[in-house]
């Protein structure tokens, strides 16, 4: 397919678990240093287009191509490598290990066998680790074990993680869910700070905060895209009304 | 270096374990115990080495392996060959139809020695052996599986399963394994006689520190960001792959170090107790060492050693007056040490021992003992 | 193996492949528990086989009370409903005291259950003894009959097979078309969701994990026929019965019945060929084999996750 200067090209991506297809035909393009909020009422397959992206499922048909490099071939922690970090929509972070650690596990190096059998805790990794763990608002909480994070808490922390790793594509599932009025501030906060030098992919419901964060919109229904652009000329669509609204 | 060195031992509390560990089996117990009692540890710290990969496969890294027999067995059998091999030269055996080869294969028929078994005229070689041939079948059971995500109970099941095969193909195979009754007769390693007193100590000691050894290599691994890997791994396989890490691998390198560190348990039974027999290889043993580690605590290297000695002399103890009785308790500390003590002796320790003054302000140190058990929760995996 | 005409080989076959028919039908039995219960639980029972010794001695003890009564030839039905029943208790009352504490954690399951099964081995030691013991058999069961000179069918063989079809449709009767069936699988599906539209989902895996004992339970029935009991029968089956179980595809009951008898058969025609333990042996390791090729089973399908 086309080389293009996107960050990530979709093109033609397709899915079906028997027969079912859960994402049909969809195109779609992510500029550098761009936030791209993608809605759709349940079962549209968003979840679904980023299990694609990040290699979870694997496409029936179609490319994905990340920095004009084709992921459909590659295993996740390539795709990882390759530079694509995905939150889950359920925190996911280690229980049982410090907010430290979690980071510090998350931390670019040492990622074969030996490598993390010899990995050496240095003073770069300790400062990237405290960098980012303020930049989640979690300075204070670097020695509590992570299972006794609040849940907003337990979201900053996988997107850390994710942070920690400098990936050049975010793709954040539900970021907000289970959050108060004034963490969904901060986090609209941190996601307009990190997507300065990088681009963001967000699946949300909460409109509201797509609002303040979207710089485009994708709905998405029926695993095909019904309408894309500003969120305000998509919300105006009468496409998008209908879907939402009922028939 | 230091840095180093403080990993291993585990900081000050896992420095005084190991040393109050090492004091017991080095010096109290060689002191205390006449030969015949002092052989019958010996015996059960081999089973501590499986213990210990235990805790490094199980208790850190969640995989259940049902299958520990196999590598124990493995190491034990591939020494046996060596010692067999030995024991069996033209003189001693002049009475047999053919002379020279080991006692099992004459009466199965055999008239030479088979030629897997060639290269166990070497200690060299045997030894070589002991220490890639089981963590090589672990690297292909490993792959097979972790490669494809077969994980928990399937790989506990396909790994007894093997442990099955394994022991009914020992049995079945008498003419090349010495069948049901295993290899027995060892006599001596490179002229030097087995079965003496002074032997028997020195072997005692070899295996005490190979024990030890193991301990810290474990400690080491567990330190080290891989161990950090292995509880996350355990936690949330998928958020570790979705960071990078190829997962299987590091399953696949832990179940080869804990095949390795079974072996040479293995190869340590053999030495000590004169045989090697398909009853160390199949189901019963194999969960019955996930047992020792489980009350002694899963994730402590330490505990497991303590478990495996606490439960092996219980057995011996109630197994000669009480046979019945010892079925019975065994089954129920299984099931105990599941639902109310999951992490074994160990957890019992951090929970109720640590609450006593001295002994909290020895473990931490002078100074430290107004610290408050906030991080009590990770001292388990460093006991 | 090239010693035999084509004519006997091919009587061989028919005859291990009968013989293979018994072992199908108390392996498929005892998959069936198995089954039901990991397959709709995720548990893993270790000591499944010592419900079906459970059974089997119940049967026996039957067969001792009618030997005395001098009723031989009607019991063994009521011996099949008891043995059902009995396993059925102890595996409820099994769920209540152990099982449900341990459901997030399954490797602890496994274990657990090990411990269950060393305690119910040393029970029947206890109890009937070292020695195995045997079912008096009604007459009608014993014999067999001659489709032709040569070939020569075993009637218990027959009847276990018709056993094990009849459980097997109860089974299938149960998951797929009644209330119960459907609130298990309800359960299985969507353990919140099904407690929230009044599902008492204790209460179904507490029958779901009975159920599956109480079919041990008649598996141990019908192996009376075929062989004598002792403590430990119970544990020469188990490892067989998981292997139908994963090797058939957890969930699915065709993959049970078409795994049990592809283990069964396998080992009884090779047994004739080679050693009764190089036969075990190889049938082991084709299926370890397949599994590492093919882990979720041959009858597994693809699923959104």
């Amino acid at each position: 397919m086309s080389i293009t200067d996107f960050v990530l090209a979709v093109e033609d991506l397709t899915v079906s678990f028997d027969g079912f297809k859960a994402v049909d035909k969809l195109t779609m393009y992510i500029d550098k240093n761009e936030l791209r909020v993608v809605i759709g009422p349940n079962g549209a397959g968003k979840t679904t287009v980023l299990d694609l992206i990040c290699g979870k499922t694997k496409s029936t048909s179609g490319s994905i191509k990340f920095k004009n490099q084709e992921l459909t071939k590659l295993s996740e922690h390539e795709i990882v490598r390759a530079g694509v970090g995905r939150k889950f929509q359920t925190p996911s972070i280690y229980e049982n290990l410090s907010v430290y650690q979690n980071l510090e596990v998350s931390y670019p190096k040492g990622r074969g066998v030996f490598g993390s059998l010899f990995f050496k805790q240095t003073a770069e990794v300790e400062n990237r680790v405290r960098e980012v763990a303020a930049e989640i608002l979690l300075s204070d909480a670097l020695d509590m074990e992570a299972a006794l994070l609040s849940h907003g808490q337990k979201q900053w922390l996988e997107i850390g993680m994710l942070l920690m790793q400098d990936p050049e594509l975010l793709m954040l599932d539900e970021p907000v869910a289970g959050m108060s009025a004034k963490e969904r501030d901060q986090t609209a906060d941190l996601l307009n700070r990190i997507c300065k030098n990088r681009s963001v992919i967000v699946i949300e419901h909460d409109m509201e905060f797509v609002k303040k964060i979207a710089h485009k919109v994708t709905v998405l229904h029926q695993g095909k895209i019904l309408a894309e652009g500003p969120m305000d000329k998509v919300q105006a669509n009468e496409k998008v009304i209908e879907v939402y609204l009922g028939h | 270096m230091t840095g180093t060195m403080s990993k291993i031992l585990g900081g000050r509390e896992g420095a005084i374990g190991l040393a109050v560990l090492a004091l017991l089996i080095l010096v109290i117990l060689p002191l205390s115990l006449d030969l015949f009692r002092l052989g019958l540890v010996g015996k059960y710290t081999t089973y501590a080495f499986v213990a210990v990969s235990l805790v490094l496969l199980w208790g850190n890294g969640g995989i259940l392996s049902l299958g520990q027999g196999i590598f124990f067995g493995l190491g034990g059998y591939l020494m046996a060959m060596f010692l067999k091999l030995e024991a069996s030269d033209p003189i001693s055996t002049k009475i047999q139809t053919t002379p020279g080869i080991p006692d099992f294969m004459d009466w199965n028929q055999l008239t030479e020695i088979p030629l897997f078994w060639e290269p166990f005229n070497s200690l060299p070689l045997t030894i070589l052996a002991i220490l890639t041939i089981p963590a090589l079948f672990a690297y292909i059971i490993g792959f097979a599986m972790f490669k494809r995500r077969v994980g928990g109970v399937y790989f506990a099941i396909i790994t007894q399963a093997i442990a099955l095969i394994l022991s009914i193909l020992i049995v079945g195979q008498q003419g090349y394994t010495g069948g049901v009754n295993g290899i027995t007769d060892l006599k001596t390693m490179l002229g030097w006689d087995i079965r003496n007193d002074g032997a028997k100590y020195v072997l005692y000691y070899v295996n005490a520190l190979l024990l030890i050894g193991s301990i810290l290599l474990s400690r080491y691994i567990l330190s080290s960001k891989f161990g950090m890997l292995l509880l996350a791994m355990r936690d949330k396989e998928e958020r570790v792959r979705f960071s990078g890490y190829d997962v299987s691998n590091f399953k696949i390198f832990i179940f080869c170090v804990s095949a390795l560190i079974s072996a040479v348990g293995g190869a340590m039974f053999t030495l000590q107790v004169g045989f090697m027999s398909p009853s160390f290889v199949g189901i019963v043993p194999s969960i019955e060492m996930v047992i020792f580690a489980a009350v002694g605590g899963r994730m402590s290297l330490i505990g497991a050693v303590y478990g495996t000695l606490l439960v092996n002399f219980g057995k011996t103890m109630f197994s000669e007056t009480y046979p019945e009785l010892w079925l019975f308790l065994m089954g129920g500390l299984f099931i105990a040490v599941v639902m109310f003590f999951p992490n074994g002796l160990a957890g019992v320790w951090d929970k109720y021992a640590k609450r006593v003054g001295f002994i909290r302000r020895i473990m931490e140190g002078k100074g430290k003992a107004d610290k408050t058990s906030a991080d009590s929760n990770t001292q388990g995996a460093k006991a | 193996m090239f010693d035999y005409s084509m004519a006997e080989i091919g009587n061989i076959v028919v005859m291990q492949g009968f013989s293979g028919i018994s072992l199908f039908s108390v392996l498929l039995l005892m998959a069936l528990g198995l089954a039901v219960i990991f397959g709709q639980m995720g548990v893993i029972n270790m000591a499944h086989g010592e419900f079906m010794a459970l059974g089997a001695y119940t049967t026996v003890l039957f067969s001792q009370v009618a030997v005395s009564y001098d009723i031989v030839s009607y019991y063994f039905i009521f011996a099949i409903v008891a043995a059902f029943i009995i396993a059925f208790i102890v595996g409820y009352l099994v769920e209540y005291g152990l099982i449900r504490h341990l459901y997030k954690r399954p490797l602890d399951t496994l274990l657990a259950t090990w411990g269950l099964s060393l305690i119910m081995q040393q029970a029947f030691r206890s109890i009937f003894g070292a020695k195995e013991v045997s079912a008096t058999l009604p007459d009608w069961l014993l014999g067999s009959f001659q489709p032709t000179p040569d070939i020569d069918i075993p009637i218990n063989g027959v009847f276990v097979l018709v056993l094990a079809a009849v459980v097997t449709a109860g089974v299938y009767i149960f998951m797929f078309r009644s209330r119960w069936g459907l609130r298990m699988r309800a359960t299985v599906q969507n353990r919140i969701m099904a407690g929230a539209v009044g599902i008492n989902t204790k209460k179904v895996d507490r029958v779901t994990f009975a159920l599956g004992c109480g079919i041990a339970g008649v598996a141990g029935a019908a192996f009376t026929t075929i062989a004598s009991t002792g403590p430990t029968t119970g544990s020469l089956y188990i490892v067989d019965s998981f292997m139908v179980v994963v090797f058939g595809g957890a969930a699915s009951l065709l993959g049970t019945i078409a795994s049990a008898f592809g283990i069964a058969q396998a080992q009884s025609i090779l047994q004739f060929f080679m050693t009764s333990s190089m036969g075990k042996v190889a049938t082991l390791m084709v299926i370890v084999g397949i599994l590492m090729m093919r882990p979720e089973g041959l009858f597994a399908s693809k699923l959104r996750k």
